[in-house]
């Protein structure tokens, strides 16, 4: 049993992830009518960030400061690529947004193995976290339990953000008739921008959140998307609580399969991603797009 | 929607004449290639990549399904070639035919599942596909995972051509390169082409003319996985191994790249992506992993300032379609 819980919590972390990263996908996708395909090259940004911030031969900020530091320095990076490439893709089909930000994931990816090859770099857990706890039926390293509460908090807050605050209102608005808001004075452009950045930002926090799990690694990013993609589809972008309950089911029942049948725990999300495109092709929450 | 290509000019018999014309070129430089001292393994790794861009490009050019697992059917099908040739002991001809079946059947589910959804979400469906096969040939025994199956005989086609002498497969992939081209020149200017074109610019309108779109581009789907087994089937016999690079997704993203670069929906697009993309690795492979980020410049270059490609650049200037 001990294994059972060690791989839901597992699934659970990575569940954190899928959450997180559909969610910012969803977003921008309502806003720019575009799929991030950066979004895992910016989830590794957000992870090398915070690898700098701690060391370097000026200054050492924690893993505290990174958590704050990396998603607006990742959100600002985004920011820039949006005013700079991505609007002006506007009224273009869909499929170059896709083509564009693929070519973005390249470039900063290459970039980044240049420099650090393809192994991993570590990133120690900081120190109020370390060490774990015994919850009776199970050990749970407060690092994992910090992870997956923290993201579930993240998640929530930005449903919170965009349901039921007037800025959520404003962006919904926009993201149905973008030409009325507009003309009722609402600067539709910079709200795009934001938005951009907020998705990009949500992708770089989860880059640090995962840095002390999983290694800094240059590609960590470039094979996760993939898997975040069958999120999607099978979630639909339709509804933020929607991704957010998806990406971690989807986690779960992933960490499930390391147990009951490892072989396929590469797979099953994408197996999963087939049966429901057979059986119901809007995907669970979406409308048919 | 905004429509891909502005290729919008009507197929008029000069048109037809013109392509045949480049057509007629393009194929007199292929043939004379063994006589120019120009490496012909590069060429023919060039056209096995540029009859897969192509078969993607009836897809996205012809039908507006942008694949991103095309790969998918390029590994599928030299694996299965592969292992015909070495294990089974299959002659040449049977190892292409077993091939090009596999992709075949494989383009019959996957287009089954993909089609459902249009759009980016077709986009983000292969791309999962082909993550999908990526992780089966991983741990299938039959593939040797990281490995690769290596050392493939390339025996006697027919029994007669000697496919170990590089002049004599040069020929044998230049004249299958040159069918299944030809092939796919018929389809788009065929009744079916111009359904799927009807499609791309307005499927809702195709809908309500009476016409099934799924059946049609599922057919267009199957049709392109096949041409690219195909082609994928043939490189076995050029680079004799079959790897797991084949089946990676930034294979996907290569055949991508090269139709884009060439002109998405172009008639020879695709061909001159394919070599200028196979050049550029061949040259800038000490480069290393610098390539990967010119190709990404490559493809923000081409989306935002030159989305026609070169091909495109080329028949927008002289008003053709080529």
């Amino acid at each position: 049993m001990q294994a059972l819980y060690a791989q839901l919590l597992v699934g659970l972390i990575n569940g954190s992830f899928y959450a997180l990263l559909s969610l910012g996908l969803a977003v921008i996708f309502g806003m720019l009518n575009i799929i991030n395909f950066a979004h895992g090259a910016l989830y590794m940004m957000g992870a090398f960030v915070a690898y700098f911030l701690l060391n370097n031969n000026v200054f050492s900020i924690s893993y505290w400061g990174a958590l704050i530091i990396a998603p607006v320095a990742v959100g600002i990076f985004g920011m820039i690529l949006e005013r700079t490439m991505l609007k002006f893709l506007t009224g273009l089909d869909h499929l170059y947004g896709l083509l564009l930000t693929f070519g973005l994931a390249l470039i900063i990816q290459g970039v980044f193995q240049n420099y650090f090859g393809s192994s991993g770099l570590p990133y120690s857990i900081p120190d109020q976290l370390k060490g774990g706890m015994n919850l009776g039926f199970m050990f749970l390293p407060i690092y994992r339990g910090w992870v997956v509460i923290f993201s579930l908090i993240v998640c929530l807050a930005t449903w919170f953000l965009i349901e039921r605050t007037r800025l959520g209102a404003y962006l919904r608005a926009a993201t149905e008739n973008p030409t009325l808001v507009r003309a009722f004075g609402i600067n539709v452009p910079r709200m795009i921008t934001l938005t951009y950045g907020l998705g990009v930002g949500l992708a770089a926090l989860a880059g640090v959140l995962s840095a002390p799990i999983n290694q800094v690694r240059p590609l960590m990013g470039a094979d996760l998307i993939i898997v975040v993609f069958a999120v999607v589809v099978i979630g639909g972008m339709g509804s933020i609580m929607g991704s957010i309950i998806t990406g971690f089911a989807l986690g779960v029942i992933e960490g499930l399969t390391k147990y009951f049948y490892p072989e396929a725990s590469n797979t099953v999300v994408f197996v999963l991603m087939v049966l429901v495109l057979l059986v119901k092709p809007t995907g669970l929450t979406g409308r048919a797009a | 929607m905004t429509a891909l290509t502005d290729d919008t000019l009507p197929i008029t018999p000069r048109a037809m004449r013109d392509e045949m014309i480049v057509f007629g070129i393009m194929a007199v430089l292929l043939a004379i290639v063994p006589f120019t001292g120009i490496y012909p393994f590069f060429v023919m790794q060039a056209l096995c990549f540029a009859l897969v861009a192509c078969a993607f490009n009836l897809l996205i050019g012809y039908g507006g399904l942008l694949s991103f697992g095309h790969a998918m059917f390029l590994g599928t099908a030299g694996y299965c070639a592969a292992h015909a040739l070495k294990v089974w002991n299959l002659p040449p001809e049977l190892g292409i035919v077993v091939g090009t079946a596999a992709a075949c059947v494989l383009a019959i589910i996957t287009g089954f599942v993909s089609i459902r959804r249009q759009g980016i979400y077709f986009s983000m469906i292969t791309l999962a596909l082909s993550q999908l096969l990526y992780f089966i040939y991983l741990q299938a025994p039959f593939t040797h995972g990281e490995d690769g199956i290596q050392g493939i005989p390339q025996g006697h086609l027919f029994g007669i051509f000697d496919l170990s002498k590089p002049t004599v497969l040069y020929y044998v992939v230049l004249a299958g390169f040159l069918a299944a081209f030809l092939l796919i020149y018929r389809t788009i200017n065929s009744p079916f082409g111009e359904v799927l074109k009807s499609i791309r610019e307005n499927e809702q309108r195709a809908i309500s003319l009476g016409y099934k779109t799924d059946h049609y581009k599922w057919l267009a789907f199957v049709l392109s996985g096949t041409l690219a087994g195909f082609a994928g089937a043939l490189k076995v016999f050029v680079a004799q191994n079959a790897s797991l690079t084949d089946v990676h997704w930034s294979q996907s993203g290569e055949i991508v790249l090269m139709t884009l670069v060439g002109g998405l929906g172009t008639i020879f697009g695709p061909v001159v992506g394919a070599f200028i993309i196979t050049g550029m690795q061949q040259y800038l492979a000490s480069f290393g992993q610098w390539v990967t980020v010119i190709q990404g410049v490559i493809f923000v270059a081409c989306v935002l300032l030159f989305r026609r490609g070169i091909v495109g650049e080329i028949a927008h200037f002289f008003r053709r379609s080529l």
